[in-house]
C-alpha cells in the first residue's frame, strides 16, 4: 500500500471531500436559515456533485451511489421541483451527515453505515408522484469529457460575439507519449493564444488501462479556439509533435456557440436537465468514469476532482463557490509543521542559552551584541508566531461537528434544538481544537438532553417551541473563550443540591451559595438527570469535562439563571506551546509562573502578614485582605516558611476574580517559555500545569498559581493529593 | 524474524545488566533506547517517593526513577557515577537511576528461570526472572510493571 501512487491521490480525495462536506454543510445552512437562492443550491448541489465524481474516479462504488441519488434530489431542488421546507431541510441535513459517513466508511474500508437506504428513500418520497425521474441520466454513455482549461472558460459568452475562430482537431498517434511528448502541455499551450473550449473525444471501444498500453493514445482532442490568431501560430503549438499526430485545423467564421456544443458550468444554471459532458465524470457509472480518470493519470492530465490545485471558481468541479474568494492555499503534512513547531521551541531556547552565556562571557554589555541579541530575539519571537500562526484552524469544522450532534440528540430526545453559532473563524491552535472536541460534544448533549425543556413545557412557559443553544467563539485578552448558552430551564439548584446530599458529597446542612452549588456540576460522581438516557448520564459527566478542559490549560465556569438558561463559558489559550512566565525561585527550586496570572508583585512585609486562623494567613495588600500562601511549602518542597525570612509576594488573579498572594523566594527574570508537557505518568500534579527548559538545559515546572491556591481554600494539597 | 542475523539463533536475548545497591539486574537490552550520565532533576510536587523528577533529554522532559527506591531499597543520592538507563516500552519512556551499568549478556531463552513465589515483597513484583550468570544471581527486570502507566483516557 504505502508505494501505491493512488493511495496519496486518494489520500488527498478524502481530504477534498472533508471540505466539500464543509461547504455542504454552509449552504445547509443558509438554507435553513431562509435563503434560498440559486448560488446556495448551487454551492451544496456542486459539493456533493464533486464528491460522487471523484468517488466514481476511484470506483468507490457505495458512495457514487449514495451521492448519486443524494445529487439527484438536489437537482430537483435546484430545478425548483421539490420546496425547501423547513422538513425537507432537516432531511436533507441528515442525509449531508449520512453522505460524511459514508464517505468515511470508504476511507477507512468499513461496511456502509446504517441507515442510508432508509434516508435516500424518505427523501426521494418527498418529490411525491413527481418521481425522480433521473434514473435515465445513469445510464448514458459518455461521449466526451471536456477540459478547462484555468482561466479560459470563465465565460463562454465572449465566445458567441461573433468573432473569427478555429477549429482544431488534434488527434495524437503512437509515438507521440513514447517521444515524450505531453497532450496537456499541448492544449495548455492553445489555451494561452486564446479562449479556448476543449472537447475530449473518448473511443467507445476504449480500452482498460494497463500498464502496457499507457503510453498509445487512444483519446483525441477537439478544440475551439477563438480570437485573432494567425493559422501558423497554432502550427507552432504542435510543431514538436507534427509526426507524430493527426491535426485539422479549419477556421470557423462567425461565432462559435459553445452554449449547444457541450455545455460548460456557467449554462449549467439556465440548463437544469442538461446531458453535460461536464457531468460525464460524475454522473456515469463509475465504470466509463475510472477509465477516462486513470488514462489520463498517467498523462499527468488533471485527475477528476482531487488533488488539482483549483485555478478558477468557475470550474465545475471546484466546491470554492462561497461567497469568500478563495486564497491562495498548500497543504501541507501536520507532521512537517509539527517539526517546525519543535525547531522553533529549541531555537527559542537556544536563543535564551546563548544570552545566558553571552552575560556569563562578560560581553552582555557592549552596545553591538546588545543589539544583536535584542534583534535576534525580537526575530526569534516573530518566526515564532508566525509558526503558530500555521498551526491555528478555524474553529468551523468543530462548529459543524456540534450542529450535528444537536441535531441527533434533539431528535431522540425529542426536542426542537437549533444550534447558533458566532465566531466561525475564530482561530485556535490544531490541538486546541482537537482536543476540545470530546467535552464540547458532552457539553452540548448535555445542553440538549438536560438543559433544554421539551417543546410542551417551554410553550407552556411561553418560550418558543424550539430551543436555542448559542454556540460562540471569541478571542479575549489572549485567551480563547468558547461559550456554550442555552435557553433553557437552568440549574435546578435545590435538586441540585439534593442529589448532592443524597450521594453523600455534601453534608446535608451545608451551607452553599449559588456559585457553589452550580459548581457540584462538576464533582465527580455527580449526575442529576433523573431519567438516565443513552446521550448522557452514562457515568461520565461534567467532571470529565472539566479535567478535559484543565488539562488544556483551560478553565471552565457556570452560570446559569432559572427559567432562562445555563451558560457554560470555556476560557482556552491561544496555542499549546508557548507562555509568557516569570521566573522565579522559591525552596531552592526554579519555577514559572504565568505572567497572565500575576497581577502585581510586592515586597513581603511582617506587619502585612495578619493570621485569620493558625495555619491560615492573609496579606493586607493596600486596602484589601488577600490570602497568603507560601509557594515552596504549596508544593511540598519545604514544610514551612521561614518566618522572618524576606521574600516577594505575586500577587495573582484566580478566573472567577478571587485574588492570592503566593510567597516566592526570588524573581528571576521575565520571559517566554516553551512549553513542554509533563505526560501523564504521575497523574495531574497539583498547580503544576507543565514543564518548560530554561536557558541553563535545566528543567523548571511552569505553575498553575489559580489551581494551587484553589486547593488551599479546600484543605491543604497534601490531604487532597491523599485523595486522589 | 527473517532478518536476525543467522549467528543469533532465535531464542537467545540480549540484557543489559547494572548494578542497584551491590544487586544485579537486568533488563531486554531492545528497550534501552540510550544510556547518560547523572544530571540534576526538577523534583516533581506529590510525586511517588522513587520519582527522582524529570530530566531535559534533548528537548524533551523525561522522568527519571530511582530504580533502588522503586525495589524497596535506599534512595540513591545522585552523585557523578551514576547513571541514568533510559528504556522505553509500549509508547512510555523513563529514565531509570541506576548506580552502575555492568555488562551486555546474550544469554539463551532456556537459562532464564521464573522467580519463585516468595510472597509480598514489594520489588519481587517487578522481577519477571531469574538468570544464573558464572554462579551470580541477576534479575531480570519487568519493565512493564516499573515504568508508570500509559496514560489514561480521560474522555
Amino acid at each position: 500500500m504505502s508505494n501505491d501512487p493512488m493511495a496519496e491521490i486518494r489520500s488527498s480525495f478524502f481530504v477534498e471531500c472533508e471540505e466539500l462536506l464543509e461547504s455542504l454543510q454552509d449552504a445547509l445552512n443558509i438554507m435553513d436559515e431562509g435563503a434560498h437562492d440559486c448560488e446556495t443550491i448551487n454551492v451544496a448541489f456542486r459539493a456533493v456533485h464533486s464528491i460522487k465524481g471523484g468517488a466514481g474516479a476511484f470506483g468507490f462504488d457505495n458512495l457514487v451511489a449514495f451521492s448519486h441519488r443524494f445529487e439527484t434530489m438536489m437537482e430537483e431542488i435546484r430545478a425548483g421541483r421539490l420546496a425547501l421546507i423547513p422538513d425537507t431541510i432537516k432531511l436533507l441535513f441528515i442525509t449531508a451527515d449520512l453522505l460524511q459517513d459514508v464517505i468515511r466508511a470508504t476511507r477507512d474500508g468499513a461496511a456502509e453505515p446504517a441507515g442510508t437506504q432508509e434516508v435516500l428513500i424518505a427523501l426521494e418520497a418527498l418529490l411525491g408522484e413527481n418521481g425522480p425521474p433521473a434514473e435515465e441520466e445513469v445510464d448514458f454513455t459518455p461521449m466526451g469529457l471536456s477540459f478547462d482549461f484555468g482561466d479560459t472558460t470563465e465565460d463562454t459568452t465572449y465566445l458567441t460575439d461573433g468573432a473569427t475562430g478555429w477549429s482544431i482537431a488534434f488527434t495524437p498517434e503512437s509515438g507521440l507519449y513514447t517521444s515524450g511528448n505531453e497532450a496537456l502541455l499541448i492544449l495548455r499551450s492553445l489555451s494561452q493564444l486564446g479562449a479556448t473550449k476543449v472537447t475530449c473525444v473518448v473511443p467507445t471501444d476504449l480500452p482498460a488501462p494497463t500498464e502496457e498500453n499507457a503510453e498509445t493514445p487512444f483519446l483525441s482532442w477537439l478544440v475551439h479556439l477563438r480570437g485573432d490568431v494567425i493559422e501558423d501560430d497554432i502550427r507552432q503549438v504542435f510543431d514538436f509533435v507534427a509526426d507524430v499526430c493527426q491535426l485539422e485545423i479549419e477556421q470557423i467564421q462567425g461565432g462559435i456557440d459553445l452554449g449547444t456544443d457541450p455545455p460548460s458550468t456557467a449554462v449549467e444554471e439556465e440548463k437544469p436537465r442538461p446531458a453535460p459532458v461536464t457531468d460525464t465524470v460524475a454522473a456515469s457509472r463509475p465504470e466509463p468514469a475510472v477509465t477516462c480518470a486513470e488514462v489520463s493519470v498517467p498523462e499527468q492530465a488533471d485527475p477528476p476532482p482531487p488533488a488539482n490545485a483549483s485555478l478558477t471558481p468557475t470550474r465545475p468541479l471546484n466546491p470554492s463557490t462561497a461567497p469568500s474568494e478563495p486564497l491562495a492555499t498548500v497543504r501541507v503534512d501536520l507532521e512537517k509543521i509539527d517539526q517546525l513547531v519543535n525547531l522553533v521551541g529549541e531555537l527559542v531556547i537556544n536563543q535564551a542559552m546563548l544570552t545566558q552565556s553571552v552575560e556569563k562571557a562578560g560581553v552582555g554589555h557592549q552596545p553591538d551584541v546588545m543589539s544583536g541579541l535584542e534583534s535576534f530575539m525580537t526575530l526569534t519571537r516573530d518566526i515564532q508566531e508566525s509558526v503558530m500562526m500555521i498551526r491555528a484552524q478555524p474553529v468551523k469544522p468543530l462548529f459543524q461537528r456540534m450542529a450535528r450532534i444537536v441535531r441527533e440528540t434533539s431528535a431522540s430526545v425529542g426536542k426542537e434544538v437549533r444550534l447558533r453559532t458566532e465566531g466561525d473563524n475564530t482561530e485556535v491552535d490544531k490541538t486546541v481544537i482537537e482536543r476540545l472536541a470530546d467535552p464540547l460534544t458532552h457539553m452540548i448533549r448535555n445542553a440538549v438532553d438536560h438543559g433544554l425543556e421539551l417543546p410542551d413545557k417551554r410553550r407552556e412557559e411561553g418560550k418558543p417551541a424550539e430551543g436555542v443553544i448559542l454556540l460562540s467563539a471569541s478571542h479575549r485578552a489572549g485567551r480563547v473563550l468558547i461559550e456554550i448558552e442555552d435557553d433553557g430551564a437552568g440549574i435546578n439548584r435545590p435538586k441540585v443540591r439534593e442529589t448532592a446530599i443524597r450521594k453523600g458529597l455534601i453534608a446535608p446542612d451545608a451551607q452553599l451559595t449559588e456559585n457553589e452549588i452550580d459548581n457540584l456540576l462538576f464533582v465527580p460522581g455527580f449526575s442529576t438527570a433523573s431519567k438516565i438516557s443513552a446521550l448522557s448520564g452514562r457515568g461520565v459527566g461534567m467532571d470529565v469535562v472539566k479535567a478535559a478542559i484543565t488539562g488544556l490549560g483551560g478553565r471552565i465556569t457556570l452560570t446559569s439563571a432559572p427559567g432562562v438558561g445555563t451558560k457554560l463559558s470555556i476560557s482556552l489559550p491561544l496555542t499549546l506551546a508557548v507562555l509568557d512566565g516569570m521566573v522565579v525561585q522559591a525552596a531552592g527550586q526554579t519555577l514559572v509562573v504565568p505572567l497572565s496570572a500575576i497581577i502585581e508583585t510586592a515586597k513581603l512585609e511582617a506587619d502585612k502578614i495578619h493570621h485569620l486562623a493558625p495555619s491560615a494567613e492573609m496579606m493586607q495588600i493596600r486596602s484589601e485582605f488577600v490570602p497568603l500562601f507560601d509557594l515552596g511549602q504549596q508544593l511540598g518542597f519545604r514544610d514551612a516558611r521561614i518566618e522572618s525570612a524576606s521574600g516577594i509576594v505575586l500577587l495573582i488573579s484566580q478566573e472567577d476574580g478571587r485574588r492570592a498572594a503566593l510567597i516566592v523566594d526570588a524573581i528571576m527574570e521575565q520571559r517566554q517559555v516553551v512549553i513542554k508537557g509533563l505526560g501523564q505518568s504521575y497523574g495531574n500534579i497539583p498547580g503544576v500545569a507543565a514543564a518548560t527548559i530554561l536557558g541553563d538545559g535545566q528543567i523548571a515546572l511552569i505553575l498553575d498559581p489559580a489551581d494551587l491556591v484553589r486547593d488551599g481554600n479546600l484543605s491543604s494539597p497534601r490531604d487532597l493529593k491523599a485523595a486522589v | 524474524m527473517a532478518d536476525l542475523p543467522n549467528t543469533t539463533p532465535e531464542n537467545d536475548v540480549e540484557l543489559l545488566s547494572f548494578r542497584i545497591s551491590e544487586q544485579e539486574y537486568c533488563v531486554d537490552i531492545m528497550s534501552v533506547r540510550e544510556i547518560r550520565g547523572w544530571t540534576r532533576a526538577t523534583p516533581l510536587p506529590y510525586s511517588p517517593p522513587h520519582v527522582k523528577g524529570v530530566i531535559n533529554l534533548r528537548g524533551t522532559v523525561l522522568p527519571v526513577i530511582d530504580l533502588s527506591a522503586r525495589l524497596g531499597m535506599e534512595p540513591i543520592d545522585g552523585i557523578d557515577q551514576n547513571v541514568i538507563v533510559v528504556v522505553s516500552v509500549g509508547g512510555t519512556t523513563a529514565g531509570l537511576l541506576v548506580d552502575a551499568v555492568s555488562d551486555i549478556l546474550t544469554v539463551s531463552q532456556d537459562e532464564i528461570q521464573p522467580p519463585p513465589d516468595i510472597g509480598a515483597d514489594p520489588s519481587a513484583c517487578c522481577i519477571e526472572s531469574l538468570l544464573l550468570v558464572e554462579g551470580k544471581l541477576i534479575r531480570v527486570l519487568d519493565l512493564k510493571v516499573l515504568l508508570p502507566n500509559a496514560p489514561r483516557d480521560a474522555a
